[in-house]
């Protein structure tokens, strides 16, 4: 079956199974390898990615569910060969150890700063409840988040 | 990895009506899916092997959230994160917004919707997992074998339900709306749910959620929603309890209290006192609430725990009702 969908930006069109996983679609059709398999029944989120706008996790959704969305990926975050702020921050503040979940949290977290840029520590706990990292890095992964800059700092840089 | 075995068509109506024609053409090889959050693991793990799959997702006007009328309306694919964040359901019905707000995390949030989350799937040790897993034990009652693991000696299944939504909106007085091809019809949720675990409901094969409607509560209605679970970020219930009560010149009347997570069916609190609100009646309830309600080894956590923690989320409940600083 042929699925149309936007991913980061550009139209896609595979050719797939309507069960195929996203997830499966996006790192072995599409070749986008960033987003992870952890557990595979949703529970763990390194699979994140957005579809129209809204965290969800891949390894939950047939591909025939994504036709006409808009799904975004870790790999369309950033822009122009600049790493988006959020990116950034996990660099600046060690917010990654082996990086398997790092995707995962990384787009999460882009979800929610899209949303409310300045989230206090509660709403960023809240906002990353459904991904879980195996180091245990949390700390250093809310305090990325916490300390990612606005656009204007950004600029500023 | 636990990819979806490929071997069944997917169907996508764009209406009710085309979706009740699917389930007419394909009886008990159909399933129904809108989130999938519950179902395609379920179908991972071997539980399920439909031959279609009927995917509700693109169908308009199940999105419906109405509360003007005196019966509000919500729509079975309302998602659970904007049943949650809506903020005339946070004023009107606080606990079932709680409720929602604890439905597993946020990804699930977005996926799951409030119809999947009436329907869940009741929950046991012995059934949510891997088909080897289940295979090297010995089957259940629940699938494929004719044994049950928990209670050893018995016939049926306990299952437990483990819906976050079902036990707030039996305190909220909601009923559900069926389709089929034989027309609509409307119960109330407490006959909605039977106490069997094989299928803890009476919707038919052929039947479709569309809708949930409750009543605009009283302005004295206080209401409450606790959950126990392992991580409070994620998991299901081990126990939940919805409570509601009127709250008219410091008296406690209709007083209601639905505790799950337990059995098959959520189970309403019976005999429970009326009165000036005081230390006393709320301790007679919290008394009412241990002695009534006896969980099972069906899901995890220590069962004298549990049935320790009835009391304790009543009393939590009944701090969160009063909006008092200990709910937290």
């Amino acid at each position: 079956m042929k699925i149309q969908f936007e991913l980061n930006g550009a139209p896609t069109a595979v050719e797939a199974t309507p069960m195929a996983r996203l997830l499966d679609v996006l790192r072995e059709d599409l070749r986008l390898t960033g987003t992870k398999e952890g557990c595979g029944e949703g529970e763990c989120g390194a699979c994140t990615v957005l579809i129209d706008g809204r965290a969800i996790n891949s390894c939950l959704v047939p591909v025939v569910q994504v036709r006409g969305a808009k799904v975004q990926t870790v790999e369309g975050l950033a822009r122009d060969g600049r790493l988006h702020p959020v990116q950034q921050a996990f660099v600046d503040h060690g917010g990654a150890q082996c990086g398997i979940c790092t995707p995962g949290f990384v787009v999460a977290a882009a979800e929610l700063l899209a949303r409310d840029p300045q989230p206090d520590a509660i709403t960023i706990r809240e906002a990353l409840a459904g991904n879980l990292c195996r180091c245990t890095g949390y700390q250093k992964i809310i305090d990325s988040v916490a300390r990612t800059l606005s656009g204007d700092e950004e600029a500023a840089r | 990895m636990l990819r979806i075995a490929d071997t069944f068509v997917v169907e996508r109506p764009r209406t009710v009506a085309a979706a009740l024609a699917l389930l007419d053409a394909h009886g008990d090889k159909a399933r129904l899916v809108a989130g999938g959050t519950d179902i395609l693991v379920n179908i991972k793990h071997g539980l399920h092997a439909p031959e279609v799959l009927v995917d509700l997702k693109a169908i308009d006007g199940l999105r419906v959230v109405d509360l003007e009328g005196d019966v509000f309306e919500l729509g079975a694919l309302v998602a659970i994160h904007d049943l949650a964040r809506h903020p005339g359901v946070q004023a009107a019905l606080p606990s079932l917004a709680r409720a929602a707000g604890l439905i597993a995390g946020p990804q699930l949030r977005r996926m799951g919707t409030l119809g999947g989350n009436i329907c869940l799937d009741t929950r046991c040790v012995y059934i949510n997992q891997t088909h080897f897993w289940r295979d090297a034990l010995g089957y259940c009652i629940k699938k494929d074998g004719t044994v049950c693991h928990v209670t050893k000696v018995g016939k049926k299944c306990v299952a437990a339900a483990s819906n976050d939504t079902a036990p707030v909106l039996w305190t909220l007085g909601a009923s559900v709306r069926l389709a089929s091809p034989r027309g609509v019809r409307e119960l109330a949720l407490e006959d909605f749910y039977v106490n069997d675990g094989e299928k803890n409901t009476v919707l038919a094969p052929d039947e479709i959620l569309t809708h949930v409607r409750v009543p605009r509560p009283a302005p004295t209605r206080r209401m409450a929603y606790q959950k126990l679970r392992v991580r409070d970020s994620i998991d299901y219930p081990m126990l939940n309890l919805a409570l509601a009560f009127d709250l008219d010149g410091g008296v406690v009347s209709n007083l209601d209290v639905v505790v799950s997570a337990v059995a098959a069916r959520p189970r309403r609190v019976k005999r429970l006192p009326e009165g000036p609100l005081s230390a006393a009646l709320i301790d007679e309830a919290a008394a009412l609430a241990h002695k009534q309600v006896r969980p099972l080894t069906n899901i995890n956590g220590d069962v004298a725990w549990r049935r320790e923690m009835v009391p304790v989320l009543l009393r939590r409940a009944f701090a969160e009702a009063l909006g008092e600083e200990a709910a937290a």
